[in-house]
């Protein structure tokens, strides 16, 4: 970021921007601007799904054939271990709202910034100590009890439990944090004019993430302590030698864990609504039902938790329950994949790379979400219970869906964040690749499952040897397309075309009222709302007064002719270093 | 059902399979449906109405309730209908019938034990009538982990708790032999915790539990030695055929000095092998980790001695 920051201010008479104001490393470390914060916690998630991406990787090896081996039976277990309790808790948990809610949230509703900027500092230096811990948990050694930590097992596997779910106590402080934030900005913050219904809808998913975010977060806080004091004092809770209840830790494990996979999804769902709305040009399909069914899908997601132990011995009345309940909580996410795919319809479909995106998040998680419609139904549940058929249905929701929208969303506000374009070429081409690695390495996977093989095994019976094979390959191509992206993301902070104010011809208040890059303060004068966040046909500004200037993807055009005089931020007296 | 089974399912060796892959199957076609029909919806709106000019101004579309309604009413019911399917499959894996074969299961890291009701025990197989209802009451061992019991030909899974007995029945209807695994996370030996189940006519079967009764105290040190061995299930971490495992392997181990984590060198004489048995975590060898192993301090003194005559006997010339 600092690099783009220091190509940005070699351009002669540049206007003050966020990246060239206050770019020392103290004021970055110190910055309350959400924008430097949400970038913050870009390069942190970064280094984190990297890391984590690679112990993957390191997995789909160990299992490309029942005789090829490249570390034991315990590394093994280690490195899923590890896969999953970063990807989860320190990766996808955060990932959306931290970075692209931090950067785009107050821009889409009009205000300078969040309404406590010093918590939302707070917050990534709280997340940096809980990544932090879990380095020093990965030091002192050899966690091996799965991101779940079920009980009686993670009770006898030492200190190693304990810094691990304090690293987990403590970073769930920080996704408290920024719930708080974003509820109390989105009641309390939002320009004139921009009422409830005219809310973006990436806003209302963040919204209902963040009452998920700070109801749900701390269970699995006084979880992890209660697993901590159990195991410091030696009273039983949990663990049947002291006389406790493995059971009880699933109920509370899964009572977080299960509205944790909404903290996920729904500001997924926020993105892809963005996308689909601009790429179409055409207004939200059943907005009011989008909106309202993501604070439906945050309330009965806590009311879903023990589909997840089907096969546990949990009484079968509760069973019956919770199944139905989870079936209901399935219509919600239906009706939005409907309401997009009608989006489109007598739209002008334009195909650029965060597009891209959005088509395969709908192809996977239409594909996910059915999936958990089989694993739902009570009794094929215990068939497919614990098996890759569970794994592919998560990767299917968790990476298909939420990581699909992060990169849909990054692509889409990579020339806000950065100024610059990369290439759209460079950007398909990966799409592509990720799309087809996706495929390959976990639909062989949902039917391994569904074959009877069990998850978190580190050696195969022969017959599943095909499609084990099958699956790593997907991950390499998979592997590659996401280093592509790597690539030209680096590529472009410093050789991009500069970015246009509003290359996408969006209608949201972050392409139309604020510059290329964004003013320290976001706007230059508070923005009036006048219509609704996907009202093209009332939004001729995007249009460039019909020359077609502003609707290019950047390539080419001046962008002193995009900026509509309101919002170029020529401040005086703030002249830029020579 | 075929024996070979079908792209998505295995072999369907059980009276409840039939009803669960006709379920499966219902829930994947309607599946299918929908999703091929959103996936072509998506495509051709792409198609249809690509961008042909950057000032497309597409005109705006109005929503239609009634479009609205009939895609929440629609899967509602569907859902409702396989809801209501598979809660009632759900009632019949989970009720045994009365006249049910008992077999006592026992699973621990890493392995399974069963007890027949006259008494014949087996390890890390288990042994079935077939046509004949079953049923397997389990527990993890004292002190154990949670494991779970799934034999994906029978379509059933049940985890196996410590201090606590849960219960699973199925009624094989083709005699073979077919996977027993662990599916709950056991730790280093997890995927090597494999069983058999073999399913064998009912003459066939009484027959062998009959002559599987073993009497115990007839045996000889190192025969009962190697029973224990089998029975505690020993061999899940330890080879008597000098390959590495978990843990070291039994061939040529008496007698040989050891290279302790301490930094103390031992030798494996009896005294030694009777401690590790008893108090595995006291005298841990370098490259090997302390806590896998459980104590063993519940077999009674002949038990700890045959395994100890039965590692001698395991010495290589």
């Amino acid at each position: 970021m600092e690099a783009a920051a220091r190509a940005a201010s070699d351009k002669h008479s540049e206007p003050k921007t966020y990246l060239n104001h206050e770019t020392s490393v103290w004021e970055w470390l110190t910055t309350k601007d959400h924008k430097k914060i949400g970038i913050m916690y870009l390069v942190s998630l970064a280094v984190v799904f990297l890391v984590a991406g690679l112990l993957a990787m390191a997995v789909r090896l160990e299992l490309m054939s029942p005789d090829f081996s490249i570390m034991s039976a315990d590394q093994y277990n280690q490195t899923f271990t590890l896969h999953g309790i970063m990807m989860v808790f320190l990766f996808i948990v955060p990932s959306i709202p931290a970075i692209l809610g931090n950067f785009v949230l107050p821009l889409q509703i009009g205000a300078k910034d969040v309404a406590f900027p010093r918590l939302n500092l707070a917050s990534w230096y709280v997340y940096m100590a809980g990544g932090i811990m879990t380095v020093a948990a990965l030091l002192i050694g050899q966690l091996d009890t799965g991101w779940t930590f079920y009980t009686p097992y993670s009770s006898q596997q030492g200190s190693a439990v304990i810094f691990m779910t304090a690293a987990i106590f403590v970073s769930g402080f920080a996704s408290i944090f920024t719930g708080l934030n974003f509820i109390v900005t989105i009641h309390k913050m939002r320009a004139p004019g921009m009422t409830w219904n005219r809310l973006p809808l990436f806003i209302w998913g963040l919204y209902a993430t963040s009452i998920v975010q700070v109801l749900a977060t701390p269970v699995i806080g006084i979880t992890m302590i209660l697993l901590i004091l159990e195991q410091t004092l030696q009273i039983g809770i949990f663990d049947p030698a002291l006389g406790g209840d493995p059971i009880l830790f699933q109920h509370f494990f899964w009572f977080y864990s299960h509205p944790a996979v909404y903290i996920m999804i729904l500001p997924a769902f926020g993105i892809i609504s963005e996308l689909i709305a601009t790429f179409s040009r055409q207004r939200i399909f059943g907005y009011r039902a989008i909106a309202l069914s993501s604070v439906a899908i945050a309330m009965l997601g806590f009311l879903v938790w023990g589909h997840h132990m089907f096969v546990s011995g949990q009484s079968a009345i509760s069973s019956i329950v919770f199944s139905l309940i989870t079936y209901l909580i399935g219509i919600p996410s239906g009706i939005k994949i409907f309401n997009w795919v009608a989006t489109m319809y007598k739209g002008s479909v334009w195909l650029q790379t965060p597009m891209l995106y959005a088509l395969s998040f709908l192809f996977l998680f239409t594909i996910g979400g059915l999936t958990g419609i089989m694993v739902g139904v009570l009794a094929v549940d215990v068939h497919l219970h614990d098996t890759y058929f569970v794994v592919g249905h998560f990767h299917y929701v968790m990476m298909g869906g939420s990581v699909m929208a992060l990169l849909g969303g990054m692509h889409y506000w990579w020339p806000k964040i950065t100024g610059r374009m990369y290439s759209e070429m460079l950007g398909k081409i990966a799409a592509g690749l990720i799309f087809i690695g996706f495929n390959v390495t976990f639909f062989t996977q949902l039917v391994l499952g569904s074959q009877g093989m069990p998850r978190r095994y580190y050696e195969y019976v022969d017959r599943f040897a095909g499609l084990h094979q099958l699956s790593t390959i997907g991950s390499f191509i998979l592997a590659a397309g996401l280093f592509l992206v790597l690539g030209y993301a680096l590529h472009s902070l410093f050789y991009g075309k500069r970015a246009p104010q509003n290359p996408w011809a969006a209608a949201t208040l972050e392409w139309t009222n604020v510059a290329a890059v964004p003013d320290p303060h976001n706007f230059t004068s508070t923005p009036l709302v006048t219509r609704g966040p996907y009202d093209f046909h009332k939004a001729d500004e995007i249009f460039g007064g019909g020359d077609g200037q502003a609707s290019g993807d950047g390539a080419g055009i001046d962008e002193d002719l995009l900026s509509p005089p309101e919002a170029a931020p020529a401040a005086p007296g703030d002249e830029p270093k020579q | 059902m075929n024996d070979s089974g079908s792209f998505w399912l295995p072999e369907a060796a059980s009276t409840v399979a039939a009803e669960i892959d006709g379920l499966f199957y219902f829930v994947y076609w309607a599946s299918a449906i929908i999703f091929v029909g959103v996936v072509a919806a998506m495509v051709y709106f792409a198609y249809k109405y690509r961008r042909r000019d950057p000032n497309d101004r597409p005109e705006l579309v109005e929503e239609s309730r009634l479009l609205e309604i009939s895609w929440i009413v629609i899967p509602t019911i569907l859902v409702l209908l396989v809801f209501t399917w598979g809660f009632q499959a759900y009632i019949t894996l989970g009720t045994a019938p009365p006249n049910a074969y008992e077999i006592q299961g026992e699973a621990y890291s890493y392995g399974w034990s069963f007890v027949y009701p006259n008494g014949a025990e087996t390890t890390d197989e288990l042994n079935v009538p077939a046509d004949r209802p079953v049923k397997i009451n389990l527990s993890s061992r004292e002190g154990d982990v949670i494991h779970s019991f799934f034999v994906p030909q029978f379509r059933v899974k049940q985890d196996v708790l410590p201090n606590r007995y849960s219960a699973v029945w199925f009624e094989a209807n083709q005699t073979g032999t077919f996977e027993l695994f662990c599916t709950e996370y056991c730790g280093t030996g997890h995927s090597a915790m494999i069983g058999d189940v073999n399913v064998m006519p009912q003459d066939e079967f009484d027959e062998w539990v009959d002559g599987a009764v073993l009497d115990e105290d007839a045996m000889s040190l190192a025969e009962l030695g190697e029973l224990q061995f089998q029975r505690n299930g020993c061999q899940g971490c330890h080879s008597i055929d000098g390959s590495d495992g978990v843990g070291p392997t039994m061939q040529g181990l008496h007698g040989r000095d050891r290279d302790l984590q301490d930094g103390r060198t031992v030798e494996a004489d009896e005294n030694y092998l009777r401690q590790m048995i008893v108090e595995p975590t006291s005298q841990v060898v370098e490259g090997y980790r302390a806590g896998i192993m459980p104590s063993f301090a519940h077999l009674d003194e002949r038990q700890v001695t045959a395994l100890v005559e039965y590692i001698k006997s395991l010495d290589d010339e």
